[in-house]
């Protein structure tokens, strides 16, 4: 069984992250990691909901060493921590700060300060085959879906983004607007540290005024990975920005005139990522060079019926994409819309059949729709729900919803109704929808 | 910060930011309907991190001032719409 090594760095002196208060070597981070693996608590399965990117760091790479699995959910709400808890019966929870942990064993981040750092730099190695991660994706039945991540593969991802973007013969400091849980952070700011050597800034840099903060505390040459939302907001503050040498954005498609804005403010290319959570990232274009996508190294992509299928490289499997593809003979593809009922909201996706679904668990509803209208006048597109509930009122099936979804996904508005427009067969058609949500829109004109 | 403005100039300012938190984010609720202790976030009146975005650029292009969170709590300045008012009052340049 072959096995690779835990992070790319060559020196134990090699910088690896850098913190409010100062910088982590390789060799520090490595001792502080061993020293954590020996302190986690039972069991194979761990949550890290470490929300600073270097104690998450720690917590991975000690998970790694101690052989646990690392189980990254696409929300933290209770809902799906008590199923988390019903699928993985030991799962322990890492934090380093308030967390509703519900019952779960729980170790809140400990002083690592006093642990001596190794001067021999000894590489922890992992085997290749071993699960590293579970990242789930909502699903369409209730249940969040496990989609496992090999540590060969999260080596070969981390890598062959970094060839992609040039960053393996020239390591970024990496600021991150991302949570580093999810995919996209996971793979664009973690991986990347480890298998690019990329330092990267342990804070999650929320406001402009933040972001810029953020990047004039991390040396030159740096990498934004973001979104675009932040991006947006970023560039509209008018905040004056430290120099930037690569802006990376993923979770939404990027608008063409804001990645020109992007790339003319900030003197430095803008390359969107491609991918999901089921097949990681796949696939890059510098959006302002034109709509095509360039698959990863590696990565191949070939239609089966109605589904894109995504393989080779550090794909997992067999993956069918949920955006319809347009293939081009030169190997690029086009994104032509994505199949129907998946909705993207700020980069968090779901169903409407998941959404339906949960709505339809709480107590005292009878029956309920989500509808996404997909375009907002300004801002951020949300959702409405139309509710029969006779005995609920609008405040209450929100308290209930948001146990089991996402904020972003909370409708606004929540319409109570006294029956659905279904058909004779018992379908709602989004065209009925559609004019009750016009009939909404109009009478708060 | 805050605690150096006099609570009456936070108290006049309530119903203009009331104003603003609902024409930025197209809220179903009236202006005056929010109360100033409740909690904006959560259970009050339900805004997430996206919210606090799109409200951040309007107050740094209405009052002339930057959010920031220098002590890594994004929400705290958003806890009510007490808070944010006296947060404003504290920081305004114009």
């Amino acid at each position: 069984m072959s096995a690779l090594p835990l992070l790319c760095h060559a020196t134990p002196d090699a910088l690896f992250a850098l913190r409010p208060d100062g910088p982590v070597s390789a060799g520090r981070f490595l001792a502080e990691a061993r020293a954590l693996a020996d302190q986690l608590p039972n069991g194979r399965y761990l949550l890290n909901v470490c929300s600073d990117r270097y104690r998450f760091a720690v917590g991975f790479a000690a998970g790694l060493i101690a052989g646990k699995v690392s189980l990254q959910p696409s929300s933290q709400t209770p809902e799906t921590l008590r199923q988390l808890q019903a699928d993985y019966p030991d799962l322990a929870c890492l934090a380093d700060g308030p967390f509703a942990s519900l019952d779960l064993p729980r170790l809140d981040f400990p002083d690592l300060s006093a642990v001596d750092r190794d001067s021999a730099c000894d590489i922890p190695v992992i085997p290749a085959e071993a699960v590293a991660a579970v990242l789930f994706t909502s699903g369409s039945t209730g249940r969040p879906q496990p989609h496992a991540k090999t540590w060969g593969r999260l080596v070969f991802n981390g890598q062959a983004e970094a060839t992609r973007l040039g960053l393996a013969e020239c390591p970024h400091a990496i600021v991150g607007t991302v949570p580093v849980q999810h995919s996209y952070g996971f793979e664009s700011t973690f991986l990347l540290a480890l298998h690019a050597g990329c330092p990267f800034w342990s804070g999650r840099p929320f406001y402009p005024q933040d972001v810029a903060g953020a990047l004039a505390a991390v040396p030159a040459p740096r990498l934004l990975v973001t979104t675009p939302l932040h991006l947006t907001a970023l560039l509209d503050a008018g905040v004056a920005l430290p120099s930037v040498d690569l802006i990376l954005s993923a979770t939404a498609p990027l608008a063409a005139a804001l990645a020109a804005t992007a790339e003319e403010r900030c003197g430095a290319p803008l390359h969107e990522i491609y991918g999901s959570t089921e097949s990681g990232q796949i696939a890059s274009r510098r959006t302002v060079a034109g709509p095509a996508w360039e698959p990863l190294p590696g990565v191949t992509l070939c239609l089966e019926g109605d589904f894109t299928i995504a393989s080779g490289g550090h794909v997992e499997g067999r993956v069918p994409l949920s955006d319809h593809i347009e293939l081009q003979p030169d190997g690029r593809f086009l994104l032509a819309g994505r199949h129907a009922d998946l909705i993207n909201i700020a980069g968090k996706r779901t169903s409407l059949a998941w959404l339906d679904h949960q709505i339809a668990a709480i107590p005292g509803v009878r029956d309920a729709a989500f509808y996404f209208p997909g375009e907002a006048d300004g801002g951020t597109a949300r959702l409405a729900a139309f509710v029969v509930a006779p005995e609920l009122d609008a405040r209450t099936l929100l308290r209930a919803l948001r146990e089991r979804i996402d904020p972003v996904f909370l409708p606004r508005p929540l319409v109570l109704l006294q029956g659905l427009p279904r058909n004779p067969v018992g379908k709602l058609p989004r065209a009925e929808l559609e004019a009750l949500y016009a009939g909404i829109r109009e009478k708060n004109r | 910060m805050s605690q150096a403005t006099a609570p009456e100039t936070v108290e006049a300012l309530l119903p203009e930011v009331a104003e603003l938190i609902v024409s930025a984010l197209n809220l179903d609720t009236a202006p005056g309907d929010i109360a100033p202790d409740a909690p904006l976030f959560g259970d009050g009146l339900g805004l997430d991190s996206i919210d606090i975005l799109e409200l951040a650029l309007v107050i740094s292009k209405r009052y002339g001032f930057q959010l920031k969170s220098d002590n890594e709590d994004n929400v705290r300045i958003f806890g009510s719409l007490r808070a944010l008012a006296g947060h404003i009052a504290a920081q305004r340049t114009k």
